[in-house]
């Protein structure tokens, strides 16, 4: 039933909403806005909004300085192999969950998440040593493996969520049919849990995209991705605003673009289940 | 063809004993009805038969060959779940035609398969829908055509027809009734529906416990039953049972007797009763009567029987119609 809702309530609703989104894009916008100035306007004092000479010399002196593509593949090889490699393992692992539950899945579950709790400071020393022993360090291999650990988690318990709606008959009912185990789950179980699937696989991809922490510890040029490309402009010799948000918009842009292509799906897959 | 077997099979879970080991042979052909209240373990045993559930112990034999340790496909059985079960994602041919390209037939086999399946079940105009744009009765129909496709050896129904409203229910009874006298095939057919039960079965299995009760035709059951559960589950409405004093005339713990078996008289007879309710159907009218010592009682009688509130009659039983019951609830036979 809809329900009247007058104008005015309408109007102060619109702009509550548009006030509280415009505060939390504001410090994205402001750095966009900021690339675009000169070295002087970024630091002046008071902050100059629109009016100053908008200039793309930060871009160019970016691109010059640093090899933008390069980082950016590697944050593309990195979101995307870790993905892959942690959906190969998480869809088998949340099936057994979902649909052969043992006395202790929901331990193992919560013993999974309790691991996101922990500070990853706490093992930063332990896997640097392991990285530098195994000669991982500065490796694309070696960080997918680690931002795949890191994100499998989550993966697991949203798949686990989305396999739990699906009904166990229809499992059964493909297992009368003659499906292979193999064959349930490629023809039966993925294609009913694209939606799933698919939110899952954008999350997860944007997590490991922005992931900082890992990546600037242990990746110095072959393997570095765009985090290391930000945070090499926040150099000793001084801090150049500018550039450092130039640096910061190229490095957010490709994600900013999927996330809004991809908001409906994301949304979604978030809220998967919660009504019904 | 199409004999199933148990041997002693047995469930459990840990401790928990769902089926303590069930003995039955179902014979070609024959359509067999597990019945018994939820939670008696009928559709673990029929998902036991289909291999969707490993047996603690004990074997199945189907055509006298041991499956208990067989996938479900290589069974040759096709089930039909109470949730129908179709694959969303798949249209109605993808549906009926999956188990056939899993066994990896060739594709103009599988589509003279389904189109000849499709044609029996009025289905053939539906083909490129998907289930959701489907009725219930058309879903069924779906779910039993995806059963028929593969010419499996035996059926096995698990409550297929508890979601259906209570038209569409006896309509696909018939239909059901029908296929099995087509195919010939062997059936086995879960319900807690005792009237499912009475009319479709040529046996039924009556389950308490995860225990066989008792197995017999329909009308064995209805005459003959082994226990005061079997009496008390199969016939509607259910038998009164009268045990005390009354019951010990008949030198018995427990005596039943059928709602239908009792006379009704104003004038005498063996218990005095007096009515409290009356319930009008058109061909009959039950009649919930006090009847003192023997407790509250069903009667039937007929149709135009005109029952004042509060007027007392005198019931006498059919003498030949008496089921007697000793204190294990075991029927005690002359």
């Amino acid at each position: 039933m809809a329900r009247n809702v007058s104008f005015r309530r309408k109007l102060v609703v619109t702009a509550l909403a548009w006030a509280i989104g415009l505060l939390i894009f504001f410090p994205i916008l402001w750095t966009i806005i900021t690339s675009f100035k000169s070295e002087g306007d970024a630091i002046a004092l008071p902050p100059k909004f629109l009016f100053f000479d908008w200039t793309l010399e930060n871009y160019g002196v970016v691109q010059e300085r640093s090899d933008y593509l390069r980082f950016a593949m590697n944050s593309v090889m990195l979101a995307l192999g870790s993905t892959f490699f942690a959906l190969v393992i998480a869809i088998p692992s949340a099936w057994a969950m979902a649909f052969a539950p043992g006395k202790r899945t929901k331990d193992l579950l919560m013993w999974m998440l309790s691991t996101k709790m922990m500070p990853p400071v706490g093992a930063l020393i332990p896997v640097y040593l392991i990285f530098r022993d195994f000669g991982l360090l500065d490796t694309r291999g070696g960080i997918i493996a680690v931002l795949m650990l890191l994100n499998l988690p989550i993966i697991i318990w949203m798949l686990y969520t989305y396999f739990k709606e699906i009904p166990g008959e229809i499992l059964e009912a493909s297992r009368m049919d003659g499906a292979s185990l193999g064959k349930e789950l490629l023809y039966v179980l993925t294609p009913m849990a694209i939606p799933g699937i698919a939110s899952t696989l954008l999350l997860n991809i944007i997590l490991a995209w922005n992931e900082a922490f890992w990546t600037l510890a242990l990746t110095t040029k072959d393997a570095a991705p765009l985090t290391q490309f930000i945070a090499s402009y926040s150099s000793p010799e001084g801090l150049f605003w500018a550039k450092l948000s130039a640096a910061s918009t190229m490095a957010i842009a490709p994600i900013l673009v999927l996330g809004w292509f991809a908001q409906k799906q994301l949304v979604r897959g978030l809220t998967f289940g919660a009504v019904k | 063809m199409g004999t199933i077997s148990l041997k002693n099979a047995r469930k459990a879970f840990g401790d928990v004993v769902i089926i303590p080991g069930a003995s039955l042979d179902i014979k070609n052909g024959e359509f067999v009805v597990f019945v018994g209240p939820s939670g008696c373990g009928k559709s673990t045993l029929l998902r036991m038969i289909a291999g969707l559930e490993d047996l603690t112990s004990g074997a199945i034999l189907i055509d006298g060959k041991d499956m208990t340790e067989e996938a479900p496909s290589k069974r040759g059985l096709s089930m039909v779940f109470q949730s129908y079960a179709l694959y969303p994602h798949m249209s109605v041919r993808g549906n009926i035609s999956f188990g056939l390209k899993m066994a990896g037939m060739p594709k103009n086999e599988i589509e003279a398969k389904v189109a000849k399946a499709a044609a029996t079940l009025n289905l053939t105009e539906y083909l490129d829908r998907k289930p959701r744009q489907l009725s219930g009765g058309q879903r069924q129909r779906v779910a039993i055509g995806r059963a028929i496709v593969r010419n499996p050896e035996g059926f096995l129904f698990d409550e297929p027809l508890s979601n259906l409203d209570a038209a569409l229910r006896v309509n696909m009874r018939l239909e059901i009734m029908q296929m099995h006298k087509d195919l010939g095939a062997t059936m086995v057919y879960v319900t807690h529906d005792q009237v499912e039960a009475m009319t479709m079965a040529d046996r039924i299995v009556v389950l308490n416990r995860g225990n066989i009760e008792q197995v017999g035709s329909p009308l064995e059951l209805y005459n003959r039953p082994d226990s005061l559960f079997v009496a008390g589950f199969i016939g509607s409405p259910k038998m009164n049972l009268i045990s005390g004093k009354p019951a010990e005339k008949y030198d018995a713990q427990t005596i039943g007797i059928r709602p239908e078996h009792l006379g009704i008289s104003l004038k005498d007879g063996t218990w005095p009763a007096k009515i409290s309710l009356a319930e009008h159907l058109g061909a009959d009218t039950y009649l919930h009567v006090d009847a003192g010592p023997c407790g509250m009682m069903t009667v039937r009688a007929a149709g135009e029987y005109d029952a004042a509130p509060d007027a007392k009659i005198f019931l006498t039983p059919e003498p030949d119609r008496i089921h007697r019951f000793d204190g294990d609830g075991k029927a005690i036979r002359k």
